[in-house]
């Protein structure tokens, strides 16, 4: 059987409409990936890494600039009739649908697209709306609902047609806890009663893409840079320690990067409540006096130190040589 | 062409119908903004024309093309811009990424916006012939359905094909539509018989299908005024309106395929403000 989604020396570059405007942008840059039917697969990266466009590509809503993409064995180019009848997205922040429609008519009115029978549409609508806890909300008008209810509505719109594969972008962006707890368990939920099924999530919150999916691509300049399952990114960092430090508002932190034994070093610094959090990634534990020591000798107060278990963002860290922020 | 993907496209026209066809029962200010409103235009003109003692039927072509001016409205503000503002607002990946004919979602809002500006039209028809009591002397009814159907087809058609070019031109689509507004009430004569241009004129301002198709049921619905004022023979104009039914349809298919190949290769239609 084919893969869910194969790409091929995947790229795109955006041009410039006026050349006055700016340089090329290689948004994708040879991407090769592979994706089984079946998987919960996660692409994990910054604003900017080439994940909306990715997803674009094998949408069927943007052509490469060379390469290939394949959906469900059709090529994204040649096939996108065929590609389209096998996929749907959601996309963090949507807006879409209209506002003097009530939810159940909005969903409706995306299944009429896909062609479904208007009387298994409401059946599956109905049961859905209720999985999400929206049934109260259902004759509500889609203008009147909040920021959370919208987002839950246009998961919905994404499985109502049970697609083969389902692409969704930042699906929890901005959202609060449950309401991405509420979308979050259902896409698992999703993957596990239906094998077949695929999902290709693009995610900047490491914890969500730790905790959904089955293999992560962590993409940063349009390259991926390594591809996965979590736990084996994860053993990546395992032979380095990661330490994280509190300090009182640090100046001249550069300095820290260069003691010998810190392989990776990156910091955030938040004015407003005179702090500044450095991480390390260390190929020698030795280097944590160092380290100590040289905060210490800047004058700043040790407020908080911790040597902690490797995280996705370590393995980000490790391999790009920065934060996601 | 299977059974299966004309039943998707059939289901795609009324799903993208339905917003506009409800629309009209959600949003009742539209009885004062599209029906009121627009008689207060159309009652200036008649008052003109009582005052000048000009011909009874005057009065009439004032109020049939007042109710006319509603589809044109329509065709700007609803068909022409329209997918330009369903791009802004997310709608358009959507409907791209859909297993659907794009002419399916174009069909849908146009059967809709017909839908609901026929009510509006047929209302403000309605109180303008009470309030200023026009006598009417249908001669066909059956070509009164003929005309206002390929009218109609004709000038929703050409808005399918403004819809497609207005993604071109993006953000001015809207100063489009502001040109596009009170030069063609002139030029296809909503408040005066278009004959009144002259030949030319009036022939270069029927490649608006509202010109002809005003002109028709104006000759219909006063039988006795074609030879003074008609501009050319109901059948002549009614094939020139089919002629056209035809030509827009083809030439927004051709343009919507060239604006979403553009689209695919520069990223535009489903980036924002653009």
């Amino acid at each position: 059987m084919e893969p869910a989604v194969e790409t091929e020396s995947l790229t795109r570059v955006f041009n410039p409409k006026k050349k006055k405007e700016g340089k090329s942008v290689t948004a994708l840059d040879s991407v090769d990936l592979r994706i089984e039917r079946g998987e919960l697969f996660g692409l994990l990266g910054p604003n900017g890494a080439g994940k909306t466009t990715l997803l674009k590509i094998l949408s069927t809503l943007l052509l490469p600039t060379s390469g290939k993409a394949y959906v469900a064995g059709f090529d994204v180019e040649k096939d996108f009739q065929e590609v389209r009848k096998r996929i749907n997205m959601v996309s963090g922040g949507e807006i879409s649908g209209y506002g003097l429609l009530t939810v159940r008519e909005n969903l409706w009115m995306f299944t009429q697209f896909y062609g479904m029978k208007s009387a298994v549409a409401f059946k599956q609508i109905d049961t859905m709306l209720e999985l999400f806890g929206m049934v109260d909300k259902k004759n509500e008008k889609v203008r009147t609902l909040s920021t959370g209810m919208r987002q839950k509505m246009n998961v919905i719109r994404g499985f109502v047609t049970d697609p083969d594969i389902l692409f969704l972008d930042e699906p929890t962006l901005g959202l609060d806890v449950n309401a991405s707890r509420v979308i979050r368990d259902y896409i698992v939920e999703w993957v596990e009663k239906k094998p077949d099924k695929t999902v290709l999530l693009t995610t900047h919150y490491m914890a969500e893409a730790d905790q959904l999916c089955d293999r992560i691509a962590i993409i940063d300049d349009g390259k991926i840079l390594a591809c996965d399952a979590p736990d084996t990114l994860k053993r990546l960092v395992k032979t380095s320690t990661m330490l994280k430090i509190d300090v009182t508002l640090l100046n001249n932190k550069s300095v820290l990067g260069e003691i010998p034994g810190v392989e990776k070093f990156t910091y955030t610094d938040d004015p407003a409540s005179n702090l500044t959090s450095l991480k390390f990634v260390l190929q020698d534990e030795s280097a944590v006096s160092d380290i100590v020591s040289e905060i210490v000798h800047s004058g700043a107060k040790i407020l908080a130190l911790r040597k902690t278990e490797p995280t996705l963002e370590d393995v980000f860290i490790k391999m790009v040589g920065k934060g996601f922020e | 062409m299977t059974e299966t993907w004309l039943l998707r496209n059939m289901r795609a026209v009324r799903g993208r119908a339905y917003p506009r066809i409800i629309g009209s029962t959600r949003e009742p200010s539209w009885v004062f903004f599209d029906v009121v409103l627009p008689l207060l235009t159309v009652s200036a003109y008649a008052y003109i024309y009582k005052f000048m003692k000009a011909p009874e039927e005057f009065v009439g072509f004032v109020i049939l093309g007042g109710a006319m001016t509603a589809f044109w409205l329509n065709i700007l503000w609803s068909m022409a811009s329209q997918l330009y503002w369903e791009k802004e607002i997310g709608n358009l990946s959507l409907y791209l990424m859909a297993p659907i004919s794009r002419m399916s979602i174009l069909a849908g809002m146009a059967v809709g916006g017909l839908f609901e500006t026929t009510l509006r039209a047929t209302s403000t028809l309605v109180i303008g012939i009470l309030v200023f009591g026009i006598a009417l002397s249908l001669s066909s009814p059956v070509m009164l359905i003929v005309v206002f159907v390929v009218t109609m087809v004709a000038l929703y058609g050409m808005g399918m094909m403004f819809a497609s070019l207005y993604l071109l031109f993006g953000r001015e689509a809207y100063h489009m539509s502001n040109l596009m507004t009170e030069p063609i009430y002139l030029a296809s004569g909503f408040y005066f018989p278009v004959k009144a241009l002259g030949f030319w004129a009036a022939a270069g301002s029927s490649i608006i299908p509202i010109t002809l198709g005003l002109d028709a049921l104006r000759q219909l619905f006063y039988p006795s005024s074609v030879s003074e004022y008609g501009f050319l023979a109901i059948g002549t104009e009614t094939l020139i309106l089919a002629i056209l039914c035809i030509v827009f349809i083809v030439l927004s298919k051709l343009s919507l395929d060239y604006m979403e190949k553009l689209g695919k290769t520069s990223g535009r239609l489903t980036l924002r403000w653009q």
